[in-house]
């Protein structure tokens, strides 16, 4: 064989690209990212820092009763007050805090148990596999607020019950998700090497799989805590959801219903109830614009040009 | 010459493809010239831009590629030029291609035949009864089984080969002035391959069609080109007649292509077994894979097993490795017997017996740089850690001809020898004493090919590591074993040292497995067609 055609491993063009740290891939990803996307990021951010900040930006307590019940909108008041004499605006903002606090919560909890499950599953593909997935079945042919509903009265209708209860009925939609990524990547021959190495079932887990299929459960955990947080704005209108006197937009709809029927006086006063449930649309809106980018981005589909 | 003379006449053919927010040359100016009833062979690497140049030849190019320059004039029309209603009018009837993995390009909710007559009937060619008669001749021209009756049958229902034959057949059926091959033959077993270039040649020939058959196998388009060209890195490196281009090739670069199978080694026999597989049944479910399967291991040797796809030849590893256990028999390893299950094994063992896959990119996981792919396997059977891990991972990296430069890549930043180099790496980082290389060359291209085989022979050398050699490339067993396994339906047809296997007499499926590998002789596929009729 002659010179020009001598073989270097080491030569031979990969495809090279420049190492980047995470926080620079980061910016690069961000300035790439559609306008809706910023859309959605800005509305998250700012529900955020009413949540966070509470207590610093709401003019009055969370549960400080004023003398006027069902008080017009006035300098002192922005938004009035409700049927006991608490100030909405306020409560608005507390609302932020405890609605989202306890989706979030909610949110990791059902990913905590669906995702575990999912991939013991996927990995484990025997008489475990089908008892969970069969279980999965069962819980999920049940109507899920009616079953939350009824779950609820019988363990009483705390915090800690709400975020457990839901968590549970959607822990099955997480399982269901993570279980058939997983099997996709539990066949890879890397899958297979780290059995071979001896490796244990955390290791294959957290090491080998999970990484691989972050993208669509990242997407899923978008998705998942709008329809907890919506789950959490039904049950609380229903009033078996957060308690009073915290203050929740859910519960704020219902108290202040009635007031809807007073347009023809005071339109101001009609819109009352109108604002806690946009405030609920608001987001539900921001946080699919940013998932609608996460998924567009981990589907892998290119704009052709 | 006039330029009349050529049914297709590409010009300085220019096609770049859109990654990394940037249009890349893939083919960058490439003549071809192509007169009626000829074939030509295209052959290069994996990235040479044969396929993009032979799609772009019929004008047409895949997603995310566009044709920057350059003509194609087919017949008086410029397929550069041409609008899409007009390239519409010839794809099909005039232009046909021929895709790699048939199974893929069929429509299995569609009887064949009436796949096979769609184009013909939807143009006006001629009337479907008139169509489908001549699908039945077509059959009949390319040897299929049954041809009165195989056009009934959906996709699955007929083999691999079958299928490729029945795409060639809906190539043929318009009588197109030109067909494009890509890489037709290349899933197939060799037996099959011997069967389905018999039929194609037979009938590009019988019908005058010209051809552009892409391939990375020399020896295959030696038998169906008139003319070669080699393709490198999107350019022409030479062209030339194919007796002519075999005989003296000009560039080095083709004498590369052509040399690579100049490996050998002298085969040692040996009597320290490692590794003995005795008497092993093995079954999926209830379909019995391996019938009394017996193999001995050598210590520092390698043994190659043989055989076409579903021959056993991976099950074997798996009963090994314990990923499957055994129905019958046992395995021993240093004269004990090894536990069946995986689970039972301990560290120890699955440290000694190391696994190297076929595709090296599904055998890395894609969120892991090398060192954490390289590193695990120190950390988990050494106890190394930190920055003694990170020195043993580099003198890895470097005894496999790479260096430090590649710690911090990810497999995706890699080429193909590479990652097959990092794979080698990562078991040798158990310091094992076997290792089963199942197909690891087969999805390379020849150069690296010798490179990964060079490599593995020196480490054998260096480290008295046996390899069991699953592989279907009976030039590569020919070059690296001591011993040879031939496995046919399950079962071991043959074994022995590497001169006995290769040296007549052989047991009749050896013999038609030997037979069938293309040779770089232009007139091998003729004498093989003589002297099987």
């Amino acid at each position: 064989m002659s010179d020009s055609a001598q073989y270097s491993a080491a030569a031979e063009v990969g495809q090279v690209r420049t190492r980047r740290s995470r926080w620079e891939r980061t910016w690069i990803e961000l300035k790439k990212a559609p306008f809706t996307a910023w859309i959605g990021m800005a509305i998250i951010a700012f529900y955020l820092i009413l949540a966070v900040f509470a207590p610093l930006i709401a003019p009055h307590g969370e549960a400080e009763v004023f003398a006027v019940p069902f008080a017009p909108w006035s300098g002192e008041h922005l938004l009035g007050t409700d049927q006991i004499g608490r100030d909405i605006f306020s409560r608005l903002i507390y609302g932020a805090r405890n609605t989202i606090g306890i989706a979030l919560a909610t949110t990791f909890l059902a990913f905590l148990i669906g995702g575990g499950l999912g991939l013991v599953a996927a990995i484990n593909r025997s008489w475990l596999d089908q008892l969970i997935s069969r279980g999965v079945d069962v819980f999920m042919a049940i109507p899920s607020l009616i079953f939350a509903l009824m779950l609820l009265s019988i363990f009483g209708a705390s915090a800690w019950s709400l975020i457990v209860i839901i968590a549970l009925i959607d822990s099955t939609r997480v399982f269901r998700l993570t279980r058939a990524v997983a099997v996709n990547v539990a066949v890879m021959d890397y899958v297979e090497a780290a059995r071979l190495r001896g490796e244990g079932l955390g290791w294959v887990m957290r090491r080998e799989i999970l990484p691989n299929i972050m993208p669509p459960l990242v997407a899923e955990f978008g998705l998942r805590f709008c329809f907890v947080f919506l789950t959490i704005a039904s049950l609380s209108f229903l009033g078996v959801g957060i308690q009073p006197p915290t203050a929740d937009w859910g519960s704020m709809v219902r108290e202040t219903a009635q007031l809807i029927q007073f347009a023809q006086f005071d339109i101001r006063a009609a819109f009352t109830p109108l604002i806690p449930a946009a405030a609920i649309a608001l987001i539900t809106v921001g946080v699919n614009f940013l998932v609608d980018w996460f998924l567009q981005k981990s589907s892998g589909l290119r704009d052709v040009k | 010459m006039s330029n009349d003379d050529y049914l297709l006449d590409v010009r300085g053919l220019k096609v770049e493809g859109w990654a990394d927010e940037k249009w890349n040359p893939i083919v960058k100016g490439v003549d071809l010239q192509l007169k009626a009833g000829q074939v030509m062979g295209l052959i290069g690497e994996s990235g040479a831009g044969k396929s993009t140049l032979g799609l772009a030849a019929m004008g047409f190019t895949k997603d995310g590629c566009r044709i920057s320059g350059g003509s194609a004039m087919f017949d008086g029309i410029d397929l550069v030029k041409a609008t899409d209603e007009e390239k519409r009018r010839l794809w099909g009837t005039q232009l046909t291609y021929v895709a790699q993995s048939a199974a893929a390009s069929f429509n299995p909710a569609h009887r064949l035949v009436e796949q096979t007559v769609a184009t013909t009937v939807r143009e006006g060619i001629s009337p479907m009864s008139a169509a489908v008669a001549d699908a039945k001749e077509l059959y009949a021209a390319l040897q299929l089984p049954n041809p009165e009756t195989i056009g009934e049958r959906y996709p699955h229902q007929v083999s691999g080969g079958q299928l490729q034959r029945v795409m060639t057949a809906m190539a043929m059926a318009p009588r197109p002035k030109l067909i494009v091959f890509d890489e037709p033959t290349t899933a197939l077993d060799v037996t099959t391959q011997v069967e389905v270039l018999l039929s194609m040649r037979k009938a590009v020939r019988d019908f005058n069609t010209a051809a552009i058959y892409i391939t990375h196998d020399l020896a295959v388009v030696a038998q169906m080109a008139d003319v070669i060209k080699v393709l490198r890195y999107g350019e022409e490196v030479e062209e030339a007649e194919t007796r002519q281009m075999l005989a003296e090739p000009k560039e080095d670069y083709t004498r590369s292509l052509w040399s690579v199978r100049m490996l050998g080694k002298e085969p040692k026999a040996s009597d320290d077994i490692v590794l003995e597989i005795d008497g092993v049944d093995a079954a999926y479910g209830a379909v019995k894979v391996l019938h009394d399967v017996s193999i001995k291991l050598p210590r520092g040797r390698t043994v190659s097993i043989v055989g076409e796809s579903g021959s056993g030849k991976s099950t074997t590893a798996r009963v090994v490795t314990g990923l499957l256990p055994p129905s019958k028999g046992e395995v021993r390893f240093n004269g004990t017997a090894l536990p069946a299950q995986l689970g039972q094994r301990n560290k120890d063992v699955l440290r000694k017996i190391q696994m190297i896959y076929q595709m090296a990119d599904t055998a890395m996981n894609p969120r892991q740089t090398v060192g954490e792919i390289i590193g695990r396997p120190l950390e988990f059977y050494h106890g190394l850690k930190g920055r003694a891990q990170e020195k043993r991972v580099i003198e890895l990296l470097e005894e496999i001809d790479l260096n430090e430069d590649f710690y911090d890549r990810l497999p995706s930043e890699l080429s193909g020898g590479q990652k097959q180099r990092i794979c080698i790496a990562r078991a040798l980082a158990a310091d094992p004493e076997v290792i089963i290389c199942d197909e690891v060359t087969s999805a390379l291209d020849q150069i690296v090919q010798e490179g990964i085989l060079k490599l593995l022979m020196r480490l054998q050398k260096e480290k008295d590591i046996a390899y069991m050699f699953i592989t279907h490339d009976i030039a590569t067993v020919a070059a690296i074993s001591d011993e040879i396994v031939v496995m046919n339906q399950g079962k071991v047809v043959e074994q022995g040292s590497k001169t006995e296997v290769l040296a007549p007499p052989h047991p009749e499926y050896t013999q038609l497995l030997l037979s069938s590998v293309p040779e770089m002789d232009p007139d091998w596929l003729t004498r093989i067609e003589e002297q099987r009729v």
